[in-house]
């Protein structure tokens, strides 16, 4: 077991030279049977185990990665942490993430690099003012910060945006402070340490081929490190959640899609935190080693290919020269796709079921590494005591057969529109 | 992506627009099971790794809808016809 990180240890350690390097968590083989087994190891996986451990004292726990753990979608996203939802089922939740975050490098004994250098969303119009204006007003009361800023008050944090010629003229933005970015990696295996460090084992890969039953109950996973039996079988796995579904003739309000990421060549310091443009999709942050992070829509057809085409590419680039046309020659260094569980409210499930024995974490859309925190507490809470935690309670499966659906957009049962 | 459109020959998916899953039905919404049919026919989806029937409407072309045949891993499209005429 790794030791507590420290000032001194890393003094000792940085003296020490190289030798000094140990591994943060045990590569574990499995053992035939666990109190919990959690298939998925990205963050919401790993954030799951750990607080089983941590607050409900379950640690014969193993998390099972068909590759290594992080190098799916935790690996693959812009980075960013906010907590600037609307709706009473989502603001609460992602605000209790955004506290989670605020504590967590504490916690976790980890420098995850959480970097609170704020969230610009920019409206373009008095419509567009007057939405920001109630979703600033929803997340106060929620318990988060808001701030509406004028055309000055954006000026003066990003001189550099397009604020005389554009088509869609810059009227002002909703700003949350308290967001920024964290390091993605570094979460993953902050969570890993600590979960490892409690006694949950990490299995890596271990892909789930199956799922061991007995009458309509789940009572483990046939893997390809074989079988491991549970008394509760946890999925996390977004943007595969249908292919282990399949494995249970589930149907599942979820459609995967393919969405782009892209990072430029190394700047000096550029742009101050993270800004969305209202008039099409772009959202953009500067990493601390210079890149600019870039972002926009999904592919908008069903996807598992990890591999985005030529016109989303096209219209991300389109959205950021609009919105700051001084980038045009910033050459792009990568662009990766990850896949996401896109679901028919555009909203996240934290559930138990839907089979005995079977509990669900899927349904992410393009939000998941935000939520990472409370998306692993709240489902360890539901796990432990077989029912949700009042913050993830509006994310029933049953809410599609209802109809008590949290639709931000507003824009149905249509995936690829959320 | 290309899409082999029956009338328009081989265009640029960027004439389409997606609409989704083509096996799902409206079901009969007098039947005494169609709570539960609308249930699954508005949310649920096979949502397959692999070849997937769906519907793309040709916007910039004939402004047919089609159904294409796509797999889901590699966005190969494997085949497309008219929608009323794929029986869909």
């Amino acid at each position: 077991m790794s030791a507590r990180f420290s000032l001194l240890g890393l003094v000792a350690d940085a003296l020490r030279g190289p030798s000094a390097l140990k591994p943060h968590w045990r590569d574990a083989a499995p053992k035939p049977a666990y109190d919990v087994v959690v298939v998925g190891g990205g963050g919401h996986g790993l954030a799951t185990a750990y607080y089983l451990a941590k607050e409900h004292g379950i640690a014969n726990v193993a998390v099972l990665e068909k590759a290594h753990v992080g190098s799916g979608n935790a690996g693959r996203n812009t980075t960013i942490i906010r907590s600037n939802y609307l709706l009473p089922g989502n603001e609460p939740f992602y605000e209790a993430s955004m506290k989670l975050w605020e504590g967590l490098e504490q916690d976790l004994n980890y420098n995850a690099m959480v970097s609170q250098r704020g969230v610009l969303n920019l409206f373009h119009s008095d419509a567009q003012r007057d939405a920001y204006a109630r979703r600033g007003n929803a997340m106060i009361l929620a318990g988060a910060d808001a701030e509406l800023l004028d055309r000055d008050g954006v000026r003066a944090l990003a001189p550099f945006l397009d604020f005389d010629t554009a088509r869609f003229p810059i009227k002002g933005g909703l700003l949350q402070r308290r967001g920024g970015t964290a390091r993605h990696d570094a979460v993953v295996w902050g969570y890993a340490r600590g979960a490892d460090r409690r006694g949950v084992d990490i299995v890596q890969k271990c892909e789930v081929t199956g799922f061991l039953r007995e009458g309509e109950r789940v009572t483990g996973v046939e893997t390809t490190r074989g079988p491991i039996r549970a008394q509760k079988v946890a999925l996390a796995v977004a943007g595969s959640t249908s292919r282990l579904a399949r494995l249970l003739d589930l149907r599942l309000p979820i459609e995967s899609h393919c969405l782009q990421a892209f990072v430029s060549e190394g700047l000096k310091p550029l742009i101050p935190g993270v800004v969305t443009f209202g008039m099409g999709h772009f959202y953009v942050s500067q990493s601390d080693k210079g890149g600019l992070v870039f972002g926009g829509d999904i592919e908008g057809y069903n996807s598992y290919a990890q591999r985005g085409n030529l016109p989303v590419v096209a219209d991300v680039c389109e959205g950021g020269m609009a919105l700051m046309p001084m980038i045009g020659r910033l050459r792009m260094l990568r662009a990766w796709g990850g896949l996401v569980d896109m679901s028919m409210d555009g909203s996240p499930i934290i559930d138990t079921g839907p089979l005995p024995g079977l509990y669900l974490n899927a349904g992410w859309n393009y939000g998941g590494f935000k939520a990472t925190p409370a998306s692993g507490w709240c489902f360890a809470h539901t796990i432990a005591t077989d029912a949700p935690h009042a913050l993830n309670a509006g994310f029933r499966l049953d809410r599609f057969r209802t109809g008590a659906v949290i639709d931000e957009k507003g824009v149905g049962a249509q995936p690829n529109l959320h | 992506m290309l899409i082999p459109c029956p009338y328009c020959g081989v265009r640029d998916a960027r004439e389409f627009t997606y609409l989704g899953d083509a096996t799902v039905r409206r079901p009969d919404p007098a039947a005494p099971d169609a709570a539960e049919a609308f249930h699954a026919y508005v949310n649920l989806r096979d949502n397959p790794a692999g070849p997937h029937s769906e519907h793309w409407y040709h916007g910039a072309g004939c402004r047919r809808w089609l159904v294409v045949t796509r797999d889901t891993r590699t966005h190969a499209v494997l085949g497309a016809a008219f929608a009323g005429e794929a029986g869909a």
